[in-house]
């Protein structure tokens, strides 16, 4: 404590003695925010500092513990864009830490530019190490890779993710800033949230981002608003259609991505790509699959060695994306309708839920393989996505039946088996899937009829989750009204304060409900998730 | 001659109720009363000399007008009723102790054979006034059904509740904006595809300041673990206890057993039918298929099969509590109030 109350004291000294060099670089940054074209990162870090001189100006009178808290938020908040510089020059500056120290309260006047950059840099490492020790370690997906090998016990208490923390101002203010420092437009809420969700988003699909950005968009690639379009107007909807389509996206990105001087492909890649996420977050919050593929490609992109030339590395990362693709999905798909297929057997009535692009792949392949079975695909409101999996069955020749999801009870004694489609399945052994999913697997169990889940391993996720309120995804209210007999009941719903409209998206089933998880590695009871999960980051 | 005017204008009206059941859209508490209010009418208009013909004249149209509508069980239900008061109204003109009569159930299946040889033949002259009497309490006590169930709502709710309801029932409504007088809690709905009538439920509760909430009948699970209640109407209540109600109930019964929250069913005595659940072919009800698959898909409409089924078998051991316009009463108790308000032998009209 008395350690970092002197670093205080002297890192204060020291800012107020910077405040005269940094005029004139002032001046250049309003410039270039003047002319609007895109900040480098040196004029960003710059801005920060600037924005965090006056902070410290303002809050001086202040008790000391404001202090150690804007600066713990400084530095992390500082170290996202900046993790590669400190970790790169931190071997000389440990050296030199001591040695700043000593210098700080006597010569204040006397000191070069350089050394001041060297002293706040090694007195930010120092805080950072100090904070490391004080807490458990703040894990962030780009700087695991400088840490020791993770062994299973390590404690990851991550960062909360944005989006399930709405009703928090600080969240909301601190997610504006980053947003405009991205040059992203924000998305606004729209209508009544409903009192249980005050802390997740609630958009609109009829505002989609794309209109808050001006023509021609210099900050994000064209494929990627294109996408983000599609996401949110729901054109692309599906976990595997989603990442795919992410993948292609990014594929496009680094075909047209060409290396500024004086940077180095692996670092400035990522950070190009920092804030298509966000603009793709901002359009539909990400899914659990788009989140793995998204941490593989970071992962990927920084192991180009610095010597690589441009275009060799370009293609090796192309061929990573083909591979991933390949190797996740459509082989996963492959060896996981070889599984299922033994499962069913002549005579079957299999129920399915929705369109997930899995179980359909797998029906048609038991079809060709001349099974004998008949399906009853069960659908829901608002979004009647099995209408769609109905047609595809039809086409291929397979004898559906289709009712909606109140009707189930009705239609279970036919059943011998169920099979669903998964969105993530979580840590704990829960299935996150579309909304209903755990209801059919209720009902099923209550009827005694197995219920058998298809999910890839590249879905598997490491949180856990226990119920449907913490984490899921608001869709647009507007799609639970209906005009029926002429008469729209809920036509303006938003003008009676008491009437709010809840449309989930996902859920959680339980692992009781869920007789066997099919995966590419095998067939597997749900609790056995962590193993998997365990599996794959040694391999890794 | 005066007598012929009469029969024919009484088969007239029997003619037009039975065109209006087959027509449905009226709520079972309408029809109730509609059904005993003919059913006086026929008392008062037809032409019988003794008890016997009265119950032989009433069981003919009782089952001309439940096969109109074999899904409106209350019209048979009604009839029913009327027949126990006859019975009871011959009993006491002829002289016998009521306390004999309502002898232990058991008692009764052992001297089964006895209560066959009465057939009704005596006449009476009051026994005509006594019955038209007796149907006016039933239809005053009809009347009341819906604000005697509301009354006992401050009991069961309390506040700050989150309670869960599906559908649109008429009596739920009643006992929901009864308690949201004096206090307040939130109302999650559950529309009940295809006919959403969730939404209908939803804004007149609204309308009335109570805090509701919509949703799809896909979420039904995953809300169920903040809701305290859920509190459900039906169409019919069943001997065994057992309820046919709007489809999405069973579902919604079995969320709240694996929740443990209690399910509380409004439903008035008039709905309680000596109808089982096994009867596979009579039981469910379908409409046309149009509400889940619309035309506008046409090409697979050829090839697919689609259901729609409008009810839901809820078995008794889902269900929690049944309030009615007696009282509360655990499912079990169920079989003990049929034989109150039936008697065995009318059970087949």
């Amino acid at each position: 404590m008395a350690d970092s109350e002197r670093k205080e004291e002297s890192k204060h000294s020291a800012e107020v003695n910077h405040a005269a060099d940094g005029e004139g670089k002032c001046q250049d940054i309003a410039r270039a925010k003047n002319e609007g074209r895109e900040l480098t990162k040196e004029e960003k870090q710059r801005l920060r500092k600037e924005k965090k001189q006056q902070k410290k100006g303002k809050k001086d009178d202040k008790g000391p513990t404001q202090k150690v808290t804007e600066k713990e938020k400084a530095p992390s908040a500082a170290s996202q864009t900046a993790t590669q510089c400190p970790t790169q020059k931190a071997a000389p500056v440990s050296v030199s830490v001591p040695v700043a120290e000593s210098t700080a309260p006597t010569d204040k006047q006397t000191k070069s530019k350089a050394e001041l950059k060297a002293e706040r840099r090694a007195r930010q490492e120092a805080e950072r190490a100090s904070k490391q020790t004080k807490k458990e370690p703040g894990s962030q997906p780009t700087s695991s890779k400088s840490k020791a090998p993770p062994n299973e016990l390590q404690p990851a208490v991550k960062r909360l993710p944005e989006h399930i923390q709405v009703d928090d101002p600080a969240m909301v203010r601190k997610l504006a800033k980053k947003l405009e420092r991205q040059q992203i437009p924000l998305r606004s809420d729209y209508g009544y949230k409903v009192s249980l969700f005050s802390h997740l988003h609630q958009y609109s699909r009829k505002a989609p981002l794309t209109q808050q950005i001006s023509i021609p968009a210099t900050v994000i690639h064209p494929s990627i608003v294109r996408l983000g379009l599609q996401y949110s107007q729901g054109i692309v909807a599906g976990s595997n259609a989603r990442s795919v389509a992410l993948l292609h996206a990014f594929k496009q990105v680094i075909q047209d991505y060409s290396t500024p001087p004086n940077e180095e492909l692996a670092r400035d890649l990522v950070n190009k790509l920092k804030p298509y996420i966000s603009f793709l977050n901002q359009c539909r919050p990400l899914s659990a699959s788009m989140g793995n593929a998204i941490k593989y490609i970071k992962k990927e992109i920084s192991n180009i060695p610095s010597q690589c030339k441009e275009e060799e590395a370009k293609k090796k990362l192309l061929s990573c994306i083909d591979n991933y693709v390949n190797e996740k999905l459509t082989l996963a798909a492959e060896a996981i309708s070889k599984y299922a297929i033994d499962k069913i057997r002549d005579g079957d009535v299999i129920l399915v839920y929705g369109c997930s692009s899995l179980v359909n792949h797998i029906l048609c392949e038991a079809f060709e393989k001349q099974r004998k079975f008949r399906v009853i695909v069960v659908d829901s409101r608002p979004r009647l996505e099995g209408r769609e999996a109905l047609r595809r069955l039809v086409k291929r020749g397979i004898r559906c039946t289709y009712v909606l999801i109140s009707a189930v009870s009705y239609i279970l004694p036919e059943v011998s088996k169920v099979f669903l489609g998964a969105h993530a399945l979580l840590a704990n052994g829960y299935v996150m899937s579309r909304v209903g999913t755990s209801q059919i697997a209720l009902v099923a169990k209550a009827y005694n009829v197995p219920v058998l889940v298809c999910c890839e391993t590249y879905k598997f996720c490491e949180r856990v989750q226990t119920d449907s309120f913490v984490s899921n995804e608001l869709d647009d209210p507007d799609d639970l009204i209906v005009t029926r007999d002429g008469k729209t009941q809920l036509a303006d719903w938003q003008s009676v304060k008491s009437l709010g409209l809840l449309n989930l998206v996902y859920d959680v089933t339980p692992p009781d409900f869920v007789d066997l998880v099919i995966t590419e590695l095998g067939m597997i009871p749900c609790t056995s998730v962590p193993v998997v999960l365990r599996v794959k980051n040694v391999d890794q | 001659m005066p007598g012929a005017d009469k029969e024919t204008d009484l088969c007239e009206r029997v003619e037009l109720f039975l065109s209006e059941l087959k027509r449905g859209g009226r709520g079972s508490g309408e029809t109730a009363r509609s059904t005993a209010a003919l059913l006086r009418r026929i008392t008062a208009q037809a032409r019988w000399s003794s008890a016997g013909d009265l119950m032989e004249i009433i069981r003919k149209e009782g089952r001309r007008m439940t096969a109109a509508q074999p899904s409106e069980t209350t019209v048979g239900n009604m009839v029913r009723r009327v027949l126990k008061i006859i019975r009871e109204e011959y009993a006491r003109s002829r002289g016998s102790s009521e306390e004999a009569d309502q002898q232990e159930s058991l008692h009764k299946l052992l001297t089964s054979g006895g209560s066959s040889e009465e057939n009704f033949r005596q006449h009476f002259p009051p026994l005509k006034a006594n019955v038209i009497e007796a149907i006016n309490e039933l239809l005053t006590e009809l009347e009341g059904t819906t604000d005697n169930i509301a009354m006992q709502a401050l009991e069961h709710i309390h506040s700050n509740e989150v309670i869960m309801t599906i559908g649109r029932s008429r009596t739920v409504e009643a006992f929901l904006k009864d308690a949201a007088r004096k206090r307040k809690f939130h109302v999650i709905c559950a529309e009940c595809a295809p006919f959403c009538q969730g939404h209908e439920m939803a804004t007149s509760l609204s309308k009335d300041g109570i805090e509701t909430t919509v949703i799809p009948d896909a979420a039904i699970f995953a809300v169920m673990s903040r809701v305290n209640k859920v509190i459900i109407g039906t169409q019919t209540v069943l001997a065994n206890g057992g309820l046919r109600a709007v489809n999405g109930t069973h579902t919604l019964a079995l969320a709240a057993k694996h929740h443990s929250t209690p399910l509380i069913v409004c439903a008035p005595m008039f709905k309680l039918s000596p109808q089982f659940p096994n009867e596979e072919d009579t039981f469910h009800k379908f409409v046309s298929p149009q509400e889940v698959l619309p035309f506008t898909e046409g090409e697979i409409l050829s090839k697919v099969n689609a259901h729609c089924p409008v009810f839901d078998y809820v078995p008794p051991e889902l269900i929690t509590l049944f309030i009615s316009n007696i009282g509360g009463n655990a499912p079990s108790y169920i079989y003990r109030l049929m034989s109150e308000l039936y008697h065995p032998e009318d059970h087949e009209l």
